[in-house]
């Protein structure tokens, strides 16, 4: 037996190989196709089509364009600006640099005139630095971070759905206010979670509560039991364990966070951003009774239970706020070029500077002109038992509404729009 | 003190998985000299056998603990007869490459099925806490321990004071000596490979109820695990057992004093181990033939 590899080199090999593993996820095809500016509009929608945000945005998210688009077609019919509009897809990975080239892809070669989505913030960073050199509109719905609005924002990039603020920002201050005044956060070590945390901690001690301890948790983390007795263990415990962590990481927070009956123990669970993904993964009997904040949800009123249905028809599941806020933007985007008469951005923006509207996913809304940050209520929410929904995938209830106003900051003064 | 005890007790139920799982791999390397990448996609399939024994058939978690270390030995017999055993003579990339690539599928079958998204799992069985001294802790968690020792322990006996493990070990060790008296180091061959498939499926469904079961959980462990595996010796069974307990507990430990280096603390402990003792800490020396 003549071993040519060392151990001690097949095992390090073995361990770079297991890193690619993680770090693989399936490439995702750009779509064709895409016009000169003058003959149509081409709608880009970024998205992740392959990894942990597929669900709550990915393929649905392009349906719900394409919803848009169709709506916009029956609604004005030969008096469209155009009858050429189309729909085109790509899978960002919610990697930064695979975001910034696919994105430069879909203005500069497909001639998207607008791209929608792009969840993940350091993603949605690179996608507006791309608009802002290449000049063309982008619509963020899918990140969160506030950056968008404050330092990095350009004229060309609008953020249409929520971001860390009101996230913060309503559970933060709500639970506070009800009572849960001492807060042990723990958020995932990267750029959102550095975000959260820091919203979350104004937030509380603006509400009159305290951040008694808080923890970076490696991201990924299969095992949170070190945290959770921290938490545990402080004197006095802590009101609340606020977690900040999304997709897999959440569900292990809180499959842990029960076996280590912390419920019991007196520590309430406060979830930072979930998705109705979510909670479908984790299982609605395990979170009832969660409080969190959410820009929308598709059982909220009439309005958005008629939409909802139609399309739970197209998609085959019930929208998340991403789907409903990709329709919303991509809605008044061709209705703002059909105002201009043009889909020359500069004209599209001084229609949707300042606009204010209302729609079904964006009550009392504002497009804030000095930052571009679309303001509209939100919702402050709580998981419905499983014996009150009304029907499967129905988890959610209003707790209350939280006025556009109140709902999002104030523009920021790190931004300038020149 | 009672927050040291409970943190080393944390790091030895994450070590009880790596215990579990580095076994696995070190059984399969030992006797067929096949680094398996796809160790992480079976514990991840494991976890995803539990999910659908309780989704489609209504089979709790007892079930699922038999059956899914079960179909996974058999299946991973195949999968040794069909296609590891005709690359073994090659140069062993190749089987890197083919249990690299096995894993890539199995992860990309069941997120073409499910999606990223984790699947809802019940509680499991034990749903208190028990009384440790000093600490309560969840009974379940304190089973799941209980069970990657005994495990282990019994793999240790079965492989010390049995003739089937007396056998096996000579056939990792000197197998062309083995052979030269007269035993038929081959028909070990793929009983050990499913016999480390099991071990990593049964991890999988130990982890259901207690962690979140997707398509990616495989692979975010199984690089932690490659490194256990390194740190012990490639291929050395208490080596595997000792640095997998040691290194959740590293871990756990580490998320308590300098949460910040938990994550590191493993690569850099494994670089070390190379530079000094490139074989592992069990692992023995090993000289050109």
């Amino acid at each position: 037996m003549g071993h040519t590899w060392s151990k001690a080199a097949v095992a390090t090999a073995a361990v770079v190989a297991g890193s690619l593993l993680a770090g693989c996820g399936g490439g995702g095809p750009g779509s064709g196709g895409g016009k000169i500016s003058d003959d149509g509009i081409t709608l880009g929608v970024l998205t992740d089509l392959s990894g942990v945000y597929a669900e709550l945005a990915g393929e649905d998210a392009v349906t719900a364009v394409e919803m848009a688009v169709a709506d916009f077609e029956k609604k004005h019919g030969d008096d469209a600006v155009t009858d050429d509009i189309d729909v085109i897809s790509a899978d960002h990975q919610n990697k930064p640099d695979v975001a910034n080239t696919r994105a430069r892809n879909m203005y500069e070669r497909e001639k998207a005139d607008a791209v929608f989505d792009v969840p993940t913030s350091s993603a949605a960073l690179a996608v507006a630095n791309v608009a802002e050199q290449s000049q063309k509109l982008y619509f963020n719905i899918g990140a969160a971070t506030t950056e968008l609005t404050g330092e990095s924002c350009n004229p060309y990039t609008y953020a249409w759905a929520y971001d860390t603020y009101m996230l913060a920002n309503g559970t933060g201050t709500e639970v506070t206010r009800q009572g849960g005044e001492s807060w042990y956060l723990i958020y995932p070590d990267y750029a959102f979670g550095q975000d959260m945390e820091k919203e979350f901690s104004t937030a509380i001690e603006e509400a009159g509560g305290e951040v008694v301890g808080k923890d970076p948790t490696p991201f990924p983390n299969d095992n949170f039991s070190t945290f959770l007795l921290k938490a545990s263990a402080k004197k006095p415990a802590p009101a609340v364990l606020g977690t900040l962590q999304a997709g897999g990481d959440l569900v292990n927070v809180v499959k842990q966070y029960q076996q280590f009956k912390l419920k019991e123990k007196g520590i309430q669970l406060a979830i930072g951003l979930m998705f109705d993904t979510d909670i479908k993964a984790i299982g609605q009997d395990k979170l009832a009774g969660t409080m969190f904040t959410s820009a929308w949800f598709w059982n909220v009123d009439e309005e958005s239970r008629e939409w909802a249905e139609r399309f739970r028809e197209e998609a085959g599941t019930w929208p998340t706020f991403d789907h409903a806020a990709n329709y919303s933007a991509a809605t008044h985007y061709l209705e703002a070029v059909q105002r201009a008469g043009t889909d020359d951005p500069e004209e599209v923006n001084k229609e949707l500077e300042g606009m204010e509207f209302d729609d079904f996913f964006a009550r009392n809304a504002e497009v804030r002109a000095a930052d571009h940050r679309v303001v509209h209520d939100a919702y402050l929410a709580r998981v419905k038992d499983p014996a009150d929904s009304e029907t499967a995938g129905d988890f959610t209830e209003k707790v209350e509404t939280i006025p556009a106003d109140k709902a999002f900051g104030p523009p920021s003064p790190d931004c300038s729009m020149s | 003190m009672t927050s040291f005890l409970q943190q080393a007790f944390n790091g030895l139920v994450s070590g009880g998985f790596y215990a579990l799982l580095a076994l696995g791999l070190a059984v399969i390397f030992g006797m067929l000299h096949v680094v398996n990448f796809a160790h992480g996609a079976i514990y991840m399939l494991g976890a995803f056998g539990a999910v659908a024994l309780q989704d489609t058939a209504g089979l709790g978690f007892w079930w699922a603990l038999l059956l899914v270390p079960l179909t996974a030995a058999l299946a991973g017999m195949v999968l040794e007869r069909l296609f590891i055993h005709r690359l073994a003579a090659l140069d062993p990339l190749y089987n890197f490459l083919l249990t690299f690539g096995i894993a890539l599928v199995c992860q990309d079958l069941l997120r073409m099925k499910y999606g990223a998204q984790s699947r809802p799992y019940d509680e499991g069985p034990f749903p208190g806490s028990v009384d440790l001294g000093p600490f309560d802790y969840p009974a379940y968690q304190v089973f799941v321990l209980g069970a990657a020792a005994v495990v282990c322990l019994a793999v240790w006996l079965l492989l010390t004071r049995t003739r089937i493990g007396t056998v096996v070990r000579a056939s990792t060790e000197r197998p062309e000596l083995t052979r030269a008296l007269g035993i038929d180091t081959g028909r070990w061959v793929t009983p050990v490979f499913g016999f480390g498939v099991a071990l990593a499926a049964l991890a999988g469904v130990l982890a259901a109820p207690m962690r979140a079961v997707n398509s990616g959980m495989g692979a975010d462990l199984i690089i932690a695990v490659f490194a256990v595996v390194v740190i012990g010796g490639l291929g050395s069974i208490p080596g595997a057992v000792v640095a997998g307990f040691a290194i959740g507990m590293l871990q756990a430990l580490g998320n308590l004093y300098v949460p910040v280096l938990s994550q590191t603390s493993v690569f850099v402990l494994m670089a070390v181990v190379l530079l000094v003792r490139p074989a592992g800490l069990f692992g023995k020396e090993e000289h050109a033939l």
